[in-house]
């Protein structure tokens, strides 16, 4: 071939490489594969997860007729709630009802935007994650509260007594159990020294440095206790408590709407067990990495997942194992034992830190 | 005795929706369909928030005249009327249901078929305390123990299967004795089970009974003192869990109760969580009851000599109560010298211990109220027959 024609193929190819790359590793392009790729197809498959480690904690089998083991469940699941009738109760308020299950789902999709997956890529390459903002901590805190809104509204606009209750339970609780959180995430972040999610990974590794679960084994249980009640799930259940209020704040929903509030509760158990990795259990980084160079072999990404999938276990764990709390005891745990604790602890981190780090 | 402050109105005004309607009191239906109120119970309720100040029950959803029904049959043929009163302990049913006939009559029943009826009466109660075990940790949000237990519930049922057929409405005795004796191998199955249980309730007391949680919904809630219980004519465990040790097993011995040991537990702080140790308790006796009535087994015929019609004196009556697993079960019967009762009234303990439920839930908050329509482990079939 002709010189010419060749700089002209290289620079086509160049062209298309350069589109490639930019729209490839584009963040809007990192986020419709992220979730249509990675969240959604994880929450389905949770789904089944938790039905099948229930049955087997339960002596039973859990789904196994559509498709191999049952692996094929999530896809009828999906369409039964896609093609079945929609219903909106005459008394409702119709904006608000309609817009109730959007404000669960959204917030909890929009977190995943800071949580690092991997690490930061040398350049040229795709790093794990779609944008490190420097104050992700305080974005992760302001948009997990916004979901509350969502129950509150979803409860109230069904102009039903059950969907009240539960709707105000869920914002007590929530708001409750916000406090105690959002102390217990002060402390890796007074160890870290900054709000972004990556340096606090990047903070845990390296010579001298540790996982924060180690001296922030307090907040880590706090967190994660409070995790479980702020996303509504066993043994702090009560917003949709089946046996008291039929079905709490969602009683009238029904079809893609019921669907919605129910991908946003599996969305933020997967959102706190993001964070949680990312603060407390190093991210991406493997187990003892310092010690045993070799586990840096396998993907940052993998062993995040992996750490992902035991809080998810223990999730399902709970519920296979704890009866409910009744609501005021739920309050008296949250504001008499959970934000005291995590007061006390904020201030050990702050002295230590100054007595025997003061140059950190 | 809680009366409803008004009538009871069962048209509920929709031009407004209740909701703070008299300052901050609200009026929930709690029921027919609800998934806690085990079956059609419907309770109206005066809230304060959660808070319940008021608490009306109101029955009749699974009215079927059963009582009626009796009266059109033949003494004989009115067996299978109580199985479906309290489904889910049909042999303690038949048991006071064909007492009271024998009773009427005057038929001795020979002592085999009286030690297999205590067995069958045993096992019945314990399948019985499994299912009310197994819902009211549900309700209180313990979703594992219903299936373990449910997997017991099941051995027990293939048990009754074998002997009569029928797992549920087993229609196992006859005014004078059972239709037929124990299928060959039926005794030794049972054994194995006798012995398997112990360990099996130990599993359950490791789910529940140390639990921080179940102990935290249960010590203290729904407190019935001994002298209300009275009142309310509440039999049973209930009665029991108050610190009353009446058990008619005990009491006015009938079948083989009389030759066997066992102890009657009972609570001593009146709450949900005594209620819940008595049954615990009780479960274990009855298991003990039916090991020493295989060992006593006797042999001979299961059926009394019986007329072919059997007729009642005119202007006879009886009454003949036994202790079922939720309590006093009895039937009085009304005679009037032709084949059929002239008037069959059973006194059915849910009915009666439900009655107890305003008393317990006032005061008390709406997750509250679940757990105590558990612990009066009421059957809706047998309310309302």
């Amino acid at each position: 071939m002709a010189a010419p024609e060749i700089a002209a193929l290289e620079s086509i190819r160049q062209t298309l490489g350069d589109t490639l790359f930019y729209y490839g590793f584009s963040p809007l392009v990192k986020i419709a594969v992220l979730l249509f790729l990675g969240i959604l197809p994880l929450i389905t498959y949770l789904v089944l997860a938790e039905r099948k480690i229930l049955g087997y904690m339960q002596a039973r089998v859990g789904p196994n007729r559509v498709g191999p083991w049952g692996i094929l469940q999530p896809i009828a699941d999906v369409m039964k709630l896609l093609v079945k009738e929609d219903t909106l109760p005459k008394q409702a308020v119709k904006w608000a009802f309609i817009l109730a299950p959007c404000l669960v789902v959204g917030p909890a999709f929009i977190i995943f935007s800071v949580i690092p997956f991997g690490p930061v890529a040398k350049p040229g390459a795709m790093s794990w994650f779609i944008t490190d903002v420097n104050t992700a901590l305080l974005f992760v805190i302001a948009m997990a509260t916004i979901g509350v809104y969502g129950l509150i509204i979803g409860g109230w606009s069904s102009n039903n007594k059950f969907s009240l209750m539960g709707g105000l339970r869920s914002a007590a609780q929530m708001i409750s159990y916000e406090v105690p959180q959002g102390l217990a995430l002060v402390g890796p972040l007074m160890l870290a020294g900054s709000m972004s999610l990556v340096k606090i990974v990047e903070a845990q590794s390296g010579p001298g440095k540790m996982w924060f679960v180690f001296p922030q084994i307090l907040a880590f249980f706090i967190y994660f206790v409070a995790g479980v009640a702020e996303s509504n799930r066993n043994p702090f259940d009560l917003p949709e408590a089946e046996s008291e209020l039929v079905a709490g704040f969602h009683t009238e929903y029904s079809g893609m709407r019921f669907a919605l509030f129910f991908l946003g509760e599996y969305a933020n158990m997967i959102v706190i067990s993001a964070v949680a990795t990312t603060l407390f259990f190093g991210g991406w980084l493997p187990p003892f990495g310092d010690t045993f160079p070799v586990l840096a072999v396998v993907p940052g990404p993998i062993w995040f997942a992996l750490k992902v999938f035991v809080f998810l276990f223990s999730y399902i764990w709970f519920r296979g194992t704890f009866p409910r709390y009744r609501f005021d005891q739920l309050m008296d745990l949250g504001w008499k034992w959970m934000i005291p604790l995590a007061l006390f602890n904020l201030v050990l981190t702050g002295a230590i830190k100054l007595i025997f780090f003061p140059h950190n | 005795m809680s009366q409803p402050s008004q009538p009871v109105n069962l048209s509920f005004d929709d031009s407004h929706d209740g909701l703070f309607a008299k300052g901050e009191e609200m009026e929930l239906n709690f029921g027919p369909q609800h998934p806690s109120t085990h079956g059609v119970l419907r309770l109206k309720l005066k809230v304060d928030g959660e808070r319940i100040i008021d608490c009306y029950p109101i029955i009749g959803y699974l009215h079927r005249g059963t009582e009626k029904l009796f009266e059109l049959h033949p003494f004989f043929q009115n067996v299978p009327h109580t199985d479906r009163m309290d489904y889910v302990a049909a042999a303690t049913n038949n048991l006071a249901y064909v007492g009271a006939v024998e009773k009427l009559v005057g038929l001795v029943v020979p002592p085999r078929a009286r030690y297999i009826r205590t067995i069958l009466c045993e096992l019945q109660r314990i399948s019985s305390h499994l299912l009310w075990l197994a819902t009211h940790a549900i309700d209180i949000g313990a979703m594992t123990p219903f299936f373990y237990m449910f997997r017991e519930r099941e051995l027990i049922l293939d048990l009754f299967e074998q002997y009569c057929g029928a797992r549920l409405t087993l229609n196992c005795m006859r005014p004078g004795g059972l239709p037929h004796d124990l299928p060959v191998g039926w005794t030794d199955k049972c054994r194995e089970l006798v012995e398997m249980f112990p360990a099996k309730f130990d599993e359950y007391e490791g789910l529940l009974t140390n639990n921080r949680i179940w102990k935290k919904r249960t010590v203290g809630i729904g407190i019935l003192p001994p002298e209300v219980a009275i009142d309310y004519g509440v039999t049973g465990p209930m009665l029991r869990g108050s610190g009353i040790a009446w058990d008619l097993r005990k009491a006015m011995p009938y079948e083989a109760y009389g030759e066997v040991e066992f102890d009657v537990p009972v609570g001593k702080n009146c709450d949900t969580y005594d209620r819940y140790v008595v049954r615990m308790e009780e479960m274990r006796q009855a298991n003990r009851i039916i090991a020493q009535c295989l060992t006593k087994l006797p042999e001979g015929p299961v059926m009394a000599k019986r007329p072919r019609v059997m007729k009642a004196g005119k202007d006879s009556e009886v009454y003949y109560g036994i202790e079922g697993p939720k309590g006093e079960i009895g039937f009085y019967i009304v005679g009037d010298g032709t084949p059929n009762p002239y008037r069959c009234h059973v006194r059915a303990p849910s009915f009666i211990n439900l009655q107890s439920l305003p008393e317990l839930a006032k005061g008390y908050l709406l997750a509250d109220l679940v757990a105590l329509i558990g612990t009066t482990d009421i059957v809706l079939g047998e309310v309302d027959r």
